[in-house]
């Protein structure tokens, strides 16, 4: 079989001149290397919890025993929950982008000081 | 563990999103998942729904708030068409951030899935080799000179690397395993455990419109590596199901697939669906594409809906399950979001395919008005474990798996 590069064609591009959404595209592809950041955090907080439920339930972890994991439903649950709160913390600043929608056109703090003041 | 104090207060909602990765189904050609392979897919299946879930209602409420009073003070008026929609929304921050985060997550998941795959593409070879050996001679019948229409070799469809056809390797599996081992990403789990909920959905339809319909003789156009089909064959056992596609590497994999399943009444076959002509006249009871017409172009939907003409046999039924089309009743802001596939998912043929009146299609192909049929059906699955698409409110314009159903019942 001819020797392939595995890890230079697991981050192909697909054909098909890619669209880009921001003003600057530079900062898009800033913005796919921090999710891609995320995603490696979220991963390596999953496999630490799952080292301690290994370590609370047998007291010892083997390597092997990592890949052979199936968290119980409760488990899997618990799990879950936390990846779903890290992305709320995360993309935190969106969630309050569509707060700031909802608001309408809010007062800054040099407008209230502003006119707080009296001028 | 420190943070179990912190999900107390939500811990009183009942848990709302994808299961587990670990949960899927295992067949005989499965990839091997890693702890942290799995791990990456659960991410992104619970990024993807943040998106829909958490994001993408920003869209709209930006679209009401900025987008129409901007267009309203450039024309005078309220955005009459998707286009104009979407030319407004290009320019708002909140519709760049969902896209872009989108995009990403599509792109992310392709490489989550190929890297799984390609670490381990000759064992995944010597597996389907395997089965495909015990399938025996008609499970797979490969014709090179069949080639790929070129609606499918012109984009990589939905940010698929080397798409479905693609053949690294004499003798490639990646690309379709590929799509099997990360479907579970783009839907969340809500296709079920082995993401056959579209056709276990098609069976259960059709024993509740047709009770008496039992089907010999079955064909599947756009097969792909025939996740949909299974179900069908799996309740129709007596029934023989051609099952045709153009990429070899979903061919080759779906048939060690099935046979890994048990399910021994599939032949799939390379085959163009715009050129049936290997088949006679009246050779099929009931023909079925599901997901597919999208990934055609005017003139291939047109030929193919002329062979499924051709081919069925009297009292025969021709199935197509769709995305809903963009008819008038469906908001032009629906319509702008559910075009965002077409424009930034490399699916070309989306947006024709859902504005074109398909029962003039149909008729065009030979059907008469009076025997087309139009329905809805959700996937069906496993609801102890998977979710549930009829009960879920959440919309992710264009990836839910719910469906319009578009055929016909010949005389």
């Amino acid at each position: 079989m001819e020797k392939l590069d595995p890890l230079k064609l697991a981050s192909a591009k697909a054909k098909g001149r890619r669209p880009f959404f921001f003003k600057d595209r530079d900062v898009e592809m800033v913005l796919s290397i921090v999710m891609a950041v995320a995603q490696e955090l979220a991963v390596l907080r999953q496999r630490l919890d799952t080292v301690e439920a290994l370590l609370e339930e047998q007291g010892v972890v083997r390597r092997e025993d990592l890949d052979a994991f199936q968290p119980e439903p409760a488990h899997a649950e618990a799990r879950a929950r936390w990846t779903q709160e890290y992305l709320a913390r995360i993309l935190r600043i969106l969630q309050q982008e569509r707060e700031a929608i909802a608001r309408g056109g809010e007062e800054s703090s040099e407008e209230a000081a502003d006119r707080l003041s009296g001028r | 563990m420190a943070d179990r104090a912190s999900t107390k207060a939500s811990a009183e909602r009942a848990y709302e999103g994808p299961p587990d990765y670990r949960l899927t189904g295992r067949h005989g050609v499965s990839p091997s998942v890693s702890h942290d392979e799995a791990e990456r897919y659960n991410f992104l299946a619970q990024l993807n729904r943040h998106l829909s879930v958490h994001v993408m209602p920003g869209v709209a409420e930006a679209y009401e708030a900025r987008v129409k009073p901007r267009f309203k003070k450039r024309h005078a008026r309220l955005p009459e068409h998707r286009n104009e929609v979407r030319k407004g929304l290009v320019e708002d921050g909140m519709f760049q951030f969902w896209s872009a985060l989108r995009r990403n997550t599509m792109e992310m998941r392709q490489q989550a899935g190929l890297s799984v795959v390609l670490r381990q593409l000759d064992q995944l070879q010597e597996k389907t080799r395997g089965w495909l050996d015990k399938a025996g001679e008609g499970a797979l019948k490969l014709d090179p000179e069949q080639g790929v229409p070129d609606y499918l070799s012109a984009v990589d469809h939905h940010c698929m690397p080397g798409s479905y056809h693609t053949e690294l390797v004499p003798e490639d599996v990646s690309g379709a395993a590929n799509y099997d081992s990360g479907l579970f990403v783009t839907t969340g789990g809500a296709l079920g455990r082995y993401s056959d909920g579209g056709g276990q959905a098609l069976v259960q339809w059709l024993r509740r419109s047709y009770p008496e319909f039992s089907p010999r003789r079955i064909l599947d156009l756009g097969c792909g590596l025939g996740h949909n089909v299974i179900p069908i064959a799996q309740a129709f056992p007596e029934a023989r199901i051609v099952a045709v596609d153009t990429g070899v590497p979903m061919l080759r994999y779906g048939a060690a697939r099935a046979a890994s399943m048990g399910v021994t009444n599939i032949s799939f076959v390379q085959v163009n669906a715009e050129d049936l002509g290997r088949f006679p006249d009246h050779s099929f009871d009931w023909i079925q594409t599901t997901m597919f017409l999208h990934e055609t172009s005017y003139k291939g939907m047109a030929k193919i809906m002329a062979e499924t003409r051709r081919l069925l046999a009297p009292g025969g039924l021709v199935l197509h399950v769709e995305q809903p089309q963009y008819g008038e009743d469906m908001p032009v802001f629906e319509q702008a979001m559910r075009d965002w596939d077409a424009f930034y998912n490399n699916e070309p043929f989306w947006t024709k395919l859902h504005e074109i009146d398909l029962d003039a299609a149909m008729v065009k192909a030979g059907f008469s008005p009076a025997e087309i049929i139009h329905d809805q059906v959700t996937a069906v699955v496993d609801r102890e474990l998977f979710p549930d698409a009829a009960d879920d409110d959440a919309e992710d314009f264009g990836r839910k798996p719910s469906w319009h159903l578009i055929g016909a019942k010949v005389a």
